[in-house]
């Protein structure tokens, strides 16, 4: 757990003094991670570094698992905390063991021990101990560089790490592929952890918590749901983008909205009963049509039902898509968008048609707290109004 | 062909006047590392005494060798070593402040500023980022600098031979003295093969010395 009192840094410029970090308040639970989110010049840089005392707060208190930093020796302090940087910084003079193994041996561990440790740690982050150990970072990939500079910090195994744009400097293609082994990492490892972002996605993808900085100051805290569905004020809104309630379709899974009550044909059903099912479900172009396995088996329209005689299983047409219940809902939106779809059928692990999800179902979903939301203002905004 | 009968004929002398100019530039050099690096490492902590202090070794650069041989004998004079070895070493090891110090001060103070953050955050003290980092990473510039004043000096020392002190400019000086263009020569190529010899060895040390991860960088020094 990390917690933040009042935590504030003046900054004494020619031009006067600068509040880069006013008064921050602010908790993240154990094995949480919280991401400072904002422009640049913010504050979430300098708030993040008054933790380990890169920068030196000006006032206020740090507490880290209940305890108070204060007293603490600032070595002591900085050895129990996991530190990434944005440019990695591994020791060029080093070899990527040496510089795995540098925090427990500042500790004072014995020598079978991290040399044991930084073949776990290699391990960890899916590289080949053998191969890489001796090698120079010079010789390694930007995005090897920084795996290795998640291991040193994560090598003498502290309860907290501060990540400052872990993965800024890494391609997309690499960034997308490392927050992913990191994330699944943490699923392991459980660690209290404070990322700093500038990048939205980046912040909803990892974090589960955002905190978002203006101007020095702490403009909102909370889940990446609730932040998109309920940005606090204009600044947060304008940061999130105008396209914030897409951004959400990330954070929902189809299993939390999709309807189990799907009407189906079987193959041997006529296209008359298939008519009149698509009738009394009321929908409007087609039914999905199941084999003895209740597995999609294809679709039989509206139009070929009401004009044509004979039985489902001559006249179909392919499933266009199927999402399972674990996708998100950004898939199957690009699913629907991609094959001109209102509905999709949703799978289980099994394959097993086990419910539907309609475009309407998560436009509603996706409307329900901002709906709320404006329920909540006693004087309706004017747009509404109208 | 005169002059290479009478380097051959002085061969044993030339050689003992070789070792001899090693020698004292040697130590002279030595001294100068052992005092230049650690001013050039403490001054990096403030930018005021580093700008005065570079500033009077360069003052020092500039005092030519036959002026600081003579400001020294009356002062040296009072411990009675007015000539020779002593006042020689004296002048190398100040000439060499400057490439020493001014060498070391520049590759501890462009040490990467990430590197330094990221020793300073996973908790190492002010020592250690000395020792693990910053020095390892400083050597290429540094070992420059002392190759630098080595070569630079053994030109020096060639001068110091006019207050008795040896080496190869005993041949440049008697070969004025004696109208003997012979053992004028012999001198002169003498001293610009052992700096080039030197400077070369020098290198081969300072490849040596470097962190080998950073090999790649160093050439580029």
């Amino acid at each position: 757990m990390i917690r933040l009192d009042s935590l504030t840094k003046v900054f004494d410029t020619p031009k006067g003094a600068v509040v880069a970090a006013d008064h921050i308040d602010m908790e993240v639970p154990e094995g949480e991670i919280c991401v400072l989110l904002g422009p640049s010049g913010c504050g979430k840089t300098t708030t993040l570094k008054m933790i380990n005392r890169i920068v030196k707060p000006t006032s206020g208190k740090v507490f880290i698992n209940g305890d108070d930093t204060t007293g603490l020796d600032t070595q002591t302090l900085r050895r129990n905390i996991g530190y990434v940087i944005q440019q990695i910084g591994l020791f060029p003079n080093m070899t990527i063991e040496e510089n795995i193994t540098i925090v427990p041996k500042l500790l004072g561990w014995d020598k079978a021990k991290y040399k044991a440790r930084a073949r776990e740690m290699m391990a960890m982050i899916a590289l080949e101990p053998d191969a890489f150990l001796k090698r120079f970072p010079s010789e390694l990939s930007g995005g090897q560089q920084q795996r290795i500079g998640v291991a040193r910090a994560l090598a003498a195994d502290p309860p907290v790490m501060l990540m400052d744009e872990p993965f800024g400097a890494i391609d997309p293609i690499n960034r997308a592929v490392i927050q992913d082994e990191f994330l699944k990492m943490q699923q392991a490892l459980n660690k209290t952890i404070m990322f700093v972002s500038h990048d939205i996605d980046e912040a909803i993808k990892m974090g589960d918590r955002v905190a978002v900085f203006r101007e020095g100051k702490l403009v909102q805290y909370s889940t990446p749901d609730d932040l998109l569905a309920a940005p606090k004020n204009a600044f947060v809104e304008s940061f999130l983008g105008e396209d914030r309630a897409l951004k959400r379709l990330n954070l929902v899974k189809v299993r939390e909205i999709v309807t189990d009550e799907i009407g189906t044909v079987t193959p041997s059903d006529t296209l008359e009963t298939a008519l009149a099912k698509i009738d009394n479900y009321g929908y409007q172009n087609a039914i999905l049509m199941v084999n003895d396995r209740k597995q999609p088996a294809g679709i039989v329209s509206r139009s070929v039902a009401r004009t044509t005689k004979g039985y489902c299983r001559d006249h179909f047409q392919t499933v266009p898509a199927v999402v399972g219940l674990d996708d998100d809902l950004r898939k199957a939106a690009s699913l629907m968008f991609a094959h001109d779809q209102t509905w999709l059928p949703c799978v289980n692990d099994e394959g097993t048609v086990c419910g539907q999800i309609t475009q309407r179902a998560m436009t509603s979903h996706l409307g329900a707290r901002y709906r709320a939301r404006q329920g909540d203002d006693r004087t309706p905004s004017p747009a509404i109004k109208e | 062909m005169e002059i290479l009968l009478y380097a051959l004929d002085s061969a044993g002398l030339l050689l003992s006047r070789t070792l001899e100019h090693i020698a004292l530039v040697g130590v002279a050099v030595g001294i100068a590392t052992l005092t230049g690096v650690p001013i050039g490492i403490a001054i990096t902590k403030n930018e005021r005494l580093a700008q005065g202090v570079l500033y009077l070794a360069s003052i020092i650069v500039t005092i030519p060798s036959i002026a600081l041989f003579g400001i020294m004998i009356p002062v040296l004079s009072l411990i009675g070593h007015g000539i020779g070895y002593v006042p020689a070493v004296i002048a190398v090891l100040l000439y060499s402040q400057l490439p020493i110090i001014r060498n070391t001060y520049t590759a501890i103070n462009n040490v990467n500023p990430a590197l330094r953050e990221a020793a300073r955050g996973i908790g190492m003290s002010p020592n250690q980022r000395l020792r693990l980092v910053e020095i390892p990473l400083a050597i290429p510039v540094i070992m420059a600098g002392v190759r630098t004043a080595v070569v630079l000096n053994i030109g020096v020392m060639a001068i110091a031979a006019y207050i008795g002190a040896g080496g190869l400019g005993t041949f440049i000086s008697r070969g004025i003295s004696q109208s003997d263009p012979r053992q004028l020569i012999v001198g002169a190529i003498a001293v610009s093969v052992l700096a080039i010899i030197v400077d070369y060895s020098l290198l081969y040390v300072q490849k040596r010395l470097t962190p080998k991860g950073m090999s790649r960088q160093a050439a580029a020094t």
